[in-house]
């Protein structure tokens, strides 16, 4: 089976705009919640806005996976550390589907319906104190994982670009 | 550990944070499941029958002429759930009109119509003297506590929550359909003569019992008042008060119907987030109401957490 070196475009440009939405969210959401400053608002508002258009991505890029051929591992990357690249993506998955999805349904329990642009959004929970209580610490806690993740992968892409240059970094960046 | 708090805050290096006041606000005995402030309260529920008076300022539903549902709170100052109410310095109605919607108005409104200071640096540190009993010497180093002192001078608390005036204390602005703005205030000012009675002054709940015995005659009403700014005042600084010869209209009336403990009561998963605003409503530049937006969500956190915990706690023993 002749696997392709590179990741499809579709891919590529879809994780690197990702990229940026992500760190973008975790910047404000975790400065939000610390800061008294007057901007504290607007950030919230913006941070809300682009949260539901992260879902939306994340089912996309999810799509576009599942629908694309993607590049294998070379061989000389060891068992150990495939195993750990498989598990690092699976777990930038499922937090990219945890972080929107908690922060949607903790401002429900809170009594808080969100809307996009104006257009209400539905209400999926009644307003409970320890729903909220779970939601919210379910998007507390999955935000530093995130924030790990995001460092542990960094790293390997560093390590794969600038050390092993075995082609594992190009394969998100260029044909 | 105030001092503590203190030195690394007032040393000029980080800001104070979120966590900062509430820690400061919860004290050393934390009380698990409830509101880091105004821990002691109840649940009330009934309509708002707007006037529409505002309508012409404002897009919002809840002040276009109709009735419309609330959940609110009254409660006291303090972070002790069961601290004796006859005795708080403040009193507080707190309410979520429309509630569950897109449309909803939070009011969090306090019995003194002015802050004593005007920034959230200067709300902590005046937290803070609270604690160290130094309170006469923050007073004197800091002047624009002089309307909030006048205020104090001759504030007589009521037998009732039903005969207290609470205050918006910080300014909002009204947008109007073509995003004019106009600044406001508001009060919820009691529409009744009936003083009350305290049965037990002893009671730790008297004020709540003698509220609670009252609705058994009746709705308890409040008018709610809105005065404009005029081009003299700041709607940025909640220090000082606004002429009386501001215009003034009426809102409407709250008309409370039911009251219910808090435990299990609809208010207890509210945050009453004075920024948990409405289209046709947008908060000033006043850094103390952009503040209380975010110490208020860590106290719903951490409330909300212990709650989950005890209930876990509790599925675990069944």
């Amino acid at each position: 089976m002749n696997k392709p070196h590179t990741y499809p475009l579709s891919m590529r440009v879809v994780h690197w705009l990702m990229a940026a939405l992500v760190l973008s969210l975790l910047f404000a959401g975790l400065t939000m919640v610390k800061s008294l400053g007057p901007w504290q608002q607007q950030l919230l508002a913006w941070h809300k806005v682009m949260g539901v258009i992260a879902l939306l991505a994340i089912v996309i890029r999810l799509i576009i996976r599942l629908r694309s051929e993607t590049p294998k591992l070379p061989d000389t990357v060891p068992k150990m550390q495939q195993l750990a690249a498989k598990l690092t993506q699976f777990g930038f998955y499922v937090l990219l589907f945890v972080m929107p999805l908690s922060g949607y349904l903790m401002q429900n329990a809170a009594g808080r319906p969100l809307s996009l642009f104006g257009l209400p959004l539905p209400t999926l929970l009644n307003t409970d104190l320890a729903l909220y209580g779970l939601f919210r610490e379910m998007h507390g806690w999955a935000a530093l994982l995130l924030v790990l993740l995001i460092v542990v992968h960094i790293l390997a892409a560093l390590y794969h670009g600038l050390i092993q240059r075995d082609g594992v970094f190009r394969s998100m960046v260029r044909k | 550990m105030a001092a503590a708090v203190y030195a690394v805050h007032f040393s000029g290096r980080a800001p104070v944070s979120a966590q900062d006041f509430v820690n400061l606000q919860q004290g050393s005995q934390i009380q698990a499941g409830f509101r880091r402030a105004h821990a002691n309260g109840f649940c009330i529920s009934g309509e708002f029958q707007a006037s529409g008076e505002l309508a012409a300022y404002s897009s919002a539903k809840a002040l276009q002429h109709g009735s419309y549902p609330f959940i609110g709170r009254i409660s006291i100052a303090g972070s002790n759930p069961t601290a004796p109410d006859l005795r708080a310095p403040v009193r507080s109605l707190a309410l979520t009109i429309l509630p569950d919607t897109v449309h909803q108005w939070r009011t969090a409104m306090n019995t003194p119509p002015v802050m004593a200071v005007a920034t959230p640096e200067k709300f902590f540190q005046q937290l803070l003297a609270i604690q160290t009993n130094t309170v006469p010497q923050f007073f004197a180093d800091h002047p624009e506590t002089a309307h909030f002192l006048e205020w104090r001078s001759h504030y007589q608390p009521t037998q009732s929550y039903a005969t207290e005036r609470y205050h918006s204390i910080n300014a909002f602005y009204l947008v109007d359909q073509q995003g004019k703005q106009q600044a406001v205030r508001w009060a919820a000012v009691p529409l009744t003569d009936d003083a009350g009675v305290i049965a037990d002054e002893e009671a730790p709940d008297a004020l709540q019992q003698e509220f609670f015995r009252r609705l058994q005659q009746g709705p308890v009403r409040f008018d709610v008042q809105f005065t404009l700014a005029t081009a003299n005042d700041n709607p940025a600084d909640a220090t000082i008060p606004w002429p009386e010869t501001n215009p003034q209209l009426s809102a409407g009336t709250i008309v409370i119907e039911q009251a219910s403990v808090q435990e299990g009561g609809a208010c207890n998963a509210l945050n009453f987030d004075p920024l948990v605003l409405p289209v046709g409503f947008a908060p000033s530049a006043d850094p103390i109401l952009r503040a209380r937006a975010a110490a208020y969500a860590e106290s719903h956190r951490r409330r909300a957490r212990e709650v989950l915990m005890q209930q876990v706690a509790g599925g675990a023993d069944e």
